[in-house]
């Protein structure tokens, strides 16, 4: 059963188009990721979804609830985790989810029953009488995800989780959202321009850039339809050596990005040797070559024909050469 | 269309202000001195000043609008407070509650009102300290129930006010080129009476500050007032419904 539906959804301020006509369903149950630069549209589709931002045009569905027509029932059956903090610092932690659960009508039993419950999965019960504005980033995220769980809802969106978070706090961060997708068989819809976390938590995604939704598939699908191996080609001249290896059947796709070129190929060690001796023929001598295993980087690179990190303004370490391996839940 | 979590969220969002309220002492203190430097200053500048037609001490005179002055900031402030909560994300939360706009319009306006009433109760005592003369506990209840009656004027005009504008530079103007204005033009410094020209009398009684001021000094001080204070009363009703249906219909329509 889908749990969101939406039909065309779109929103433009002023004359800027900043979520164009998506149309796009999410399964009860499953975790569902939206991938993208920054300014795709990420936040003002999730803005709309939630009844914050009015669509200019089309609509959706939430649990069966039309976005336009039933908004306080969409308001009951969903949580969000804002990507920009939304606590009141000027409050104890307790207090904002005591603030929460009253704004949702739990009664005083649940209220405590699950203000427990929520902070001792995200490990700040010991915590919980401090003010909000002497806590860390980290753990008003952390607080925030606790928060959006505190009325169970049956979706929860989360809009970038882990923005500007260390590697050890989003990977403890990834392990919340996977344990009460499962154990609260909470549906989510996060956003993200992490592909990493995108890939470790969501089996379906959409990749949206500039608005539009470009593709939409499982992560599996989406990495297979590259190929098996990615090779990546540094060399004296990529126009040439593309040219002569976009006559071998063998390769799947040949894509030249300025200063590289990538191949998709199936058992990529066993093609280096093979590569060097076209290169050697034309007269190309190769500086650097990679063979790994298709990223969703790769799959956003093929889409868009940019890397999804160029736009970001965080200082994110290149990935397009990580080692095979580096996801080893994906990667058999 | 009201259910018990409407209720609770009226009551949250109150609870909440009256933390924010006893947490920040500095802006309590802030927002209460300008009008008792009023009150001082002006109160013993002028003392000796004689205006004709008017009754008792100036500082008599003169208490009834620095109350009303009190409770109009700081429940201004109250209204467009809700910038605060938009630029700090806060807002967000609240509005993606399942509980109507209309309870969070009243939440808000209780929080502001009884912090405002507060701190016009302070400028009363104070004021009764001074030498102010009071007209009797009828008189002082009545005045209560003026005082709450601005108070969400006055936060449903913050309300406007923060849902029309982004930024707190709007606002600092709204303050400085109308309301410092309609403060003179309140009968809140002098009296207004037939000494002055009539266009000044004029802008006073389209003035609704006039109302509230003059309805407070009739009620508190038992003199001086120009319009009976029940008469004050209904005309103060209907600005205060208005103010409010509109102040909630702005905050309905604005966006995130
Ligand atoms: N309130 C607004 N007014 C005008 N433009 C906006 C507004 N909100 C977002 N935008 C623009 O819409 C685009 C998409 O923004 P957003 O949804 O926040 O992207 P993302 O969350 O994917 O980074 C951006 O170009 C942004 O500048
Ligand atoms: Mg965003």
């Amino acid at each position: 059963m889908n749990i969101i539906t939406t039909e065309n959804l779109t929103k433009t301020f002023n004359s800027f188009t900043a979520v164009d006509h998506i149309k796009f369903s999410v399964k009860e149950g499953e975790i569902f990721g939206f991938l993208g630069p920054n300014g795709a549209g990420k936040t003002t589709t999730i803005k709309m979804l939630t009844t914050l931002l009015y669509p200019t045009e089309g609509s959706a569905s939430i649990a069966g609830f039309d976005i336009l027509k039933q908004r306080a029932q969409v308001r009951e059956n969903i949580g969000v985790v804002f990507q920009e903090p939304a606590l009141d610092t000027e409050l104890t932690c307790r207090e904002n989810l005591d603030f929460h659960a009253r704004m949702y009508g739990l009664s005083a039993e649940t209220r405590k029953k699950r203000i427990v419950e929520v902070l001792t999965l995200v490990n700040l019960l010991d915590k919980k009488d401090v003010l909000v504005k002497n806590y860390s980033s980290g753990m008003k995220r952390r607080l925030e995800i606790a928060r959006g769980l505190m009325h169970s809802p049956r979706v929860l969106f989360l809009d970038e989780p882990t923005l500007g978070l260390d590697a050890q706090t989003r990977r403890v961060i990834w392990d919340y959202i996977k344990q009460l997708n499962k154990i609260e068989n909470t549906t989510i819809f996060l956003t993200t321009h992490y592909m990493d976390e995108a890939d470790f938590l969501c089996k379906n995604i959409g990749i949206i850039d500039k608005g539009k939704i470009i593709v939409m598939n499982r992560v599996e699908a989406l990495k297979k339809s590259i190929g098996n191996d990615v090779i990546t080609l540094v060399c004296s001249d990529n126009i040439v050596l593309q040219q002569r290896l976009s006559r071998e059947l063998w390769i799947n796709k040949t894509t030249l990005y300025g200063s590289f070129l990538t191949l998709g190929v199936e058992r990529g060690e066993e093609k280096i040797p093979v590569i060097f001796e076209i290169a050697r023929q034309v007269n190309v001598s190769i500086s650097s070559v990679d063979v790994r295993k298709p990223t969703l980087d790769d799959v956003f690179l093929h889409y868009t024909g940019r890397h999804i990190r160029e736009q970001t303004t965080e200082a994110v370490v290149s990935r397009a050469f990580k080692p095979v391996g580096f996801h080893p839940r994906r990667q058999k | 269309m009201m259910d018990r979590k409407d209720f609770q969220a009226i009551y949250m969002l109150w609870l909440r202000q009256m933390k924010r309220f006893l947490r920040t002492k500095s802006r309590v203190v802030a927002t209460i001195v300008q009008p008792l430097f009023f009150l001082f200053i002006l109160g013993f500048g002028l003392n000796i000043a004689i205006f004709p037609g008017m009754e008792g001490s100036y500082i008599t005179f003169l208490a009834p609008g620095i109350i009303a002055m009190a409770i109009l900031f700081s429940s201004m402030f109250t209204g467009v407070s809700v910038l605060w909560d938009r630029q700090s994300g806060f807002l967000q939360e609240v509005l993606v509650a399942p509980v109507s706009r209309l309870s969070i319009v009243i939440g808000r306006t209780f929080g502001g009102a009884t912090v405002a009433l507060i701190q016009g109760l302070i400028i009363m005592v104070i004021a009764i300290v001074l030498g102010v003369q009071i007209s009797g506990l009828r008189g002082f209840l009545l005045t209560i129930f003026f005082m709450i009656l601005l108070s969400f004027t006055a936060v449903g005009f913050g309300l406007i006010l923060a849902s029309t504008m982004r930024d707190f530079e709007g606002f600092q103007s709204i303050m400085s080129l109308i309301v410092m204005p309609l403060m003179f033009l309140s009968s809140s410094f002098y009296p207004i009476n037939e000494s002055l020209p009539d266009w000044l009398r004029i802008l006073s009684f389209c003035n609704p500050l006039f109302y509230m001021v003059d309805g407070i000094r009739g009620s508190f001080t038992g003199i001086n007032y120009v319009i009976p204070p029940l008469i004050n009363l209904g005309i103060i009703l209907v600005i205060c419904i208005i103010i409010m249906v509109l102040g909630t219909h702005f905050f309905n329509k604005s966006e995130i």
